[in-house]
């Protein structure tokens, strides 16, 4: 008998022999690759540099934890969990209408075009569309060109003269940022409120319709709560991607640090790595805590 | 239990890693090993591959058989990591990078006797402080330049006298405020050239050396930076975002390195530089050997190599930055001229104070501020704190 058969015959007596087979190279990528280098990144945080030399003392503390909450480094947390908060807040508004209407209404060629909208975008090198919107975005790019001939100037200017969001042109404020993020991230929330909104049944809707229901009615108390697992999933992503991005705030944007690029300048420049692993550390928390508050809102009911 | 193996293990590391450092300077050469491994800036060491004109490996690689594998770093720290990690022979480190090579043992001391082109290195670089410690050479000058100070030629129809120009706030030639049109450069080694700033503006703070700062002195240089933040729309780390900070973003004055004003000028854009009065910071960059390199023969043929003239000229025009064998400017070996060199700042080398890392006991004063605090304070004034 040959080796496939005798392998064949022992697979079919002990099913879990196969089983094991099938699971264990998953199962070790998880452990050891995945979950073994985020063990890592936590033991590293809780040790701390020695002051003196900036050698890495390989004893347990939480002084490393202390350091974030120094105004400059809890600042870094802060700003980019607002500005999180926001983007998901904003993608959240601009694309539910946009799924609503792929989901419902559009039909044949036009849904095409609508997936292909939403995709191509995501074809093309993430850091050819940021460099693109430093160019829109810049003091003497599109923008500032088009604001000019519309006589717009003086809008783009009282914009920019906003405290703290504005700046010396849309590139280097907030706002550029912002729009940004809301810009790279929007297909990741498109998608999954699409998906939601297109299981939906329509009897429903009518039947609410039926009883006497407002439009405005019918959307607090059918389509919003079943296209509630969508939003949170877009919210995942748009949410964790913000908080953990440092190439968008690096081109596009004033040069105060993010999460991301704090963890990169403690990292590479600062040869600080407790103090990276601790502000790595704080997404992964804010997340735990983000998932934890949308599971009490009954966003995962339905998995 | 998880724990105490790691550390353990940590531990055993980092012990083995100081053995190595008790290896001694080599005495004599043997034959080459087959290969050099080296961590190197991009465009450092270039093998024909991205303009077939600038190649200074393949005909080293044909002469002693030795294979130049090359692993480039963005940053000083990357390069600092990746010596600590081991498994190198040779690392291009600049001045902020060296001295804590050196401390940290990850670098040998090497004998210049076994290099033969030594003696054409420029005098003013061969007892350079940022590679010799204690009489002891721990490497071969490569390339040094200045960060000079860029300017807008339409703005300024004369070069700028003086960094005020970026460090307070006033009316430019054209009319307008400075206010959002210089950057500053996004490194925490960017303290020295505000410490430098006020040395002569403030010449009552008794700064020294601006890599040596005490504690009212290193606070008198943020305080200086805080009001340059409010100059500054954004700080500058990347070349070629300054580059495109200067073409769209309205940006007339920063300072710069050799290597964005030549590609500006080249590009048509209506850029110079200049050395304003008070002096320049500048990079000055060295060879060294890892402390139980495993291919010491080929890495000193390596860096025997890098001192010939012909590579010299080559790499100071492929890099903007100026030969460390002065020959190079003038003997016609390779690509560059004596206006290439007067051109990369070769004439003010005793304007440049160049980088070094700033660390806690310092030879000026006694106790200064060591450079990790540059680094979380750099972060702190660039988030207006």
């Amino acid at each position: 008998m040959s080796i496939a058969a005798t392998l064949s015959d022992r697979f079919w007596r002990q099913p879990r022999l196969l089983l094991a087979l099938l699971l264990v190279p998953p199962l070790l990528w998880l452990g050891v690759i995945y979950i073994g280098s985020l063990l890592a990144l936590l033991l590293q945080s809780f040790f701390s540099i020695d002051e003196f030399s900036g050698l890495i003392k390989y004893q347990l503390t939480l002084k490393t934890y202390g350091e974030l909450f120094r105004p400059s480094n809890y600042d870094i947390i802060i700003r980019t969990t607002v500005m999180a908060a926001l983007v998901t807040l904003a993608s959240i508004a601009i694309a539910f209408p946009i799924a609503y209407y792929a989901a419902r209404y559009a039909k044949g060629r036009m849904k095409v075009l609508f997936y292909v909208g939403v995709m191509l975008p995501l074809w093309s090198s993430y850091l050819v569309k940021v460099y693109a919107w430093k160019l829109i975005l810049a003091k003497e790019g599109i923008i500032t060109w088009a604001m000019t001939g519309l006589h717009l100037q003086w809008l783009l200017d009282a914009v920019l003269a906003l405290p703290v969001i504005g700046g010396n042109s849309l590139s280097v404020s907030y706002i550029g940022t912002f729009i940004v993020f809301v810009y790279v991230w929007m297909p990741f929330m498109i998608l999954p409120i699409q998906a939601s909104l297109e299981r939906v049944p329509a009897t429903l809707i009518e039947a609410s319709g039926d009883l006497g229901a407002e439009p405005g009615q019918t959307f607090r108390h059918v389509v919003f709560p079943l296209a509630l697992p969508g939003i949170v999933a877009g919210s995942i992503f748009t949410f964790s991607l913000t908080l953990g991005d440092y190439i968008i705030p690096q081109i596009i944007g004033s040069s105060r640090l993010f999460i991301g690029q704090a963890v990169y300048a403690q990292q590479g420049t600062a040869g600080n790595v407790p103090l990276a692993a601790a502000f790595a550390v704080v997404p992964v928390l804010i997340m735990c805590l983000y998932l934890w508050g949308a599971r009490r809102m009954g966003a995962f009911d339905a998995l | 239990m998880m724990i105490k193996k790691l550390l353990v293990a940590t531990t055993a590391l980092s012990l083995a890693g100081s053995n190595v450092a008790w290896a001694d300077m080599m005495t004599a050469l043997g034959a080459g090993e087959g290969q050099v491994d080296i961590v190197a800036w991009p465009g450092y060491i270039e093998r024909g591959e991205t303009d077939a004109a600038y190649d200074w490996v393949t005909k080293f690689e044909a002469d002693t058989g030795c294979k130049v594998n090359v692993k480039t770093a963005n940053t000083s720290d990357e390069m600092v990591a990746l010596m600590n990690e081991g498994g190198f022979d040779l690392v291009t480190a600049s001045g902020d990078a060296s001295l804590r090579l050196i401390a940290g043992n990850r670098v040998q001391e090497i004998n210049t006797a076994l290099i033969p082109s030594w003696g054409n290195v420029d005098p003013r670089l061969q007892d350079a402080p940022w590679h010799t410690v204690d009489g002891k050479h721990y490497g071969t000058p490569y390339l040094w330049g200045p960060n000079v100070l860029m300017y807008n030629t339409d703005v300024f129809p004369e070069a700028p006298k003086s960094w005020s120009v970026v460090f307070e706030e006033q009316t430019l030639p054209d009319g307008a405020s400075n206010k959002g049109r210089v950057q500053a450069y996004d490194g925490p080694i960017y303290i020295a050239d505000a410490a430098m700033y006020l040395m002569t503006h403030k010449p009552e703070l008794g700064i020294t050396s601006p890599y040596e700062l005490n504690e009212d002195q290193y606070k008198a240089a943020l305080d200086l930076l805080r009001g340059q933040r409010q100059l500054v729309s954004r700080h500058w780390h990347d070349a070629y975002i300054q580059m495109d900070d200067f073409k769209n973003e309205g940006v007339v004055a920063s300072g710069s390195w050799p290597f964005q004003v030549n590609v500006l000028e080249s590009e048509g854009v209506k850029v110079a530089s200049t050395i304003p009065e008070e002096g320049v910071t500048g990079w000055a960059d060295t060879t060294m050997m890892q402390a139980g390199a495993a291919h010491p023969n080929c890495a000193y043929m390596w860096m025997e190599h890098t001192l010939s003239s012909n590579l010299q000229s080559d790499l100071a025009v492929w890099f903007g930055g100026n030969p460390v064998v002065p020959a190079a400017c003038t003997d016609g070996s390779g690509m560059l001229d004596a206006a290439g060199c007067t051109a990369n700042g070769m004439d003010i080398f005793d304007k440049v104070r160049f980088w070094t890392t700033p660390v806690s006991t310092c030879a000026s004063q006694g106790e200064c501020v060591p450079y990790y605090r540059w680094v979380s304070d750099y972060i702190a004034v660039i988030g207006g704190r």
